[in-house]
């Protein structure tokens, strides 16, 4: 992973799939045993193509991301993550970083989750 | 066009609508989480190896986004209205008012702020109060939009994250 703390840096942990084997696991530390995380037909009567994974999940692989950036050398001091699209079961997506600002010892980071296509279902920042 | 929002509804904001208090965090907590937000690579060791931890971080520390409310708690505010299982009108019935009745309910959005870390044998408290209401109309329809302040606080008292949460009913 490129760790350059330079404006305009970008950095991601690759893309990969999510699907039941990763939002059963999640759900089974988070309850979100929930029908639209865990039924296509509950998927499809919300509105979307199938079962859709848990923001809580995406908020978490954001963080991972955040995590690999730091490898130990300072900590996340806040995060914020809007929902903007679902995700779907064994659809690529990756976590993505750009270096937005250096402010004395804190770095702003834009933080954002895309899929193949260049479709963002979620984008955050962090400080 | 009828408001989702009720005249009680709205008088509401502002209100602590939750309040929850964690059992201990265990060391066991914090493996599992890392390994379910991790799969299939395997989790940093600092969220799993305790003599690492100890070495360079002065013990376990639970990853900045683990929930110690899920399943269950020590202690909690206890609903006015007893809610359905996952009732999406759970945080009215709380305090007592009738909600809108939407039949779906999605995360919208997190924002956080952390302090201290949570370590194996803290007890968190987390308040959630009632901050905004906001409508639009979206791909899947009219929307209510539902933001809450939330604060945890760890046993010594210090701040462990204060953010909001935003929830799309539909």
């Amino acid at each position: 992973m490129n760790r350059e703390a330079r404006v305009g840096a970008t950095f991601t942990t690759g893309f990969r799939t999510a699907g039941f084997a990763e939002w059963n696991r999640f759900a089974a530390v988070n309850d979100e045993f929930v029908p639209i995380h865990m039924d296509d037909d509950e998927g499809r009567a919300a509105g979307y193509p199938g079962a859709i994974g848990m923001g809580r999940l995406q908020w978490s692989y954001a963080h991972n991301l955040l995590r690999e950036w730091l490898a130990g050398e300072g900590r996340i001091v806040s995060v914020a993550l809007r929902f903007t699209g679902p995700q779907l079961k064994s659809v690529d997506f990756a976590p993505f970083g750009r270096v937005a600002a250096l402010r004395g010892e804190e770095v702003d980071l834009d933080v954002w989750i895309e899929d193949a296509e260049g479709r963002c279902s979620r984008r955050a920042g962090r400080r | 066009m009828t408001s989702y929002v009720s005249e009680r509804m709205r008088a509401a904001v502002g209100e602590v609508v939750d309040w929850r208090v964690s059992f201990p965090i265990s060391a066991s907590d914090i493996r599992r989480w890392a390994l379910a937000v991790y799969y299939p690579a395997e989790p940093p060791r600092e969220f799993w190896d305790a003599d690492l931890a100890d070495r360079e971080r002065g013990g376990l520390v639970a990853p900045d986004e683990f929930n110690p409310f899920a399943w269950m708690v020590a202690d909690r505010r206890k609903p006015v209205i007893p809610p359905e299982r996952r009732d999406p009108d759970r945080l009215e019935k709380a305090i007592g008012l009738p909600g809108p009745g939407l039949r779906h309910q999605i995360n919208g959005g997190t924002e956080a702020v952390y302090g201290v870390a949570m370590r194996p044998g803290d007890v968190i408290t987390s308040v959630t109060r009632l901050e905004e209401y906001r409508e639009r109309t979206g791909r899947l329809g009219r929307m209510l939009i539902t933001v809450t302040e939330v604060t945890w606080t760890n046993q010594r008292g210090e701040t462990v994250r204060t953010g909001r949460d935003t929830s799309i009913r539909y």
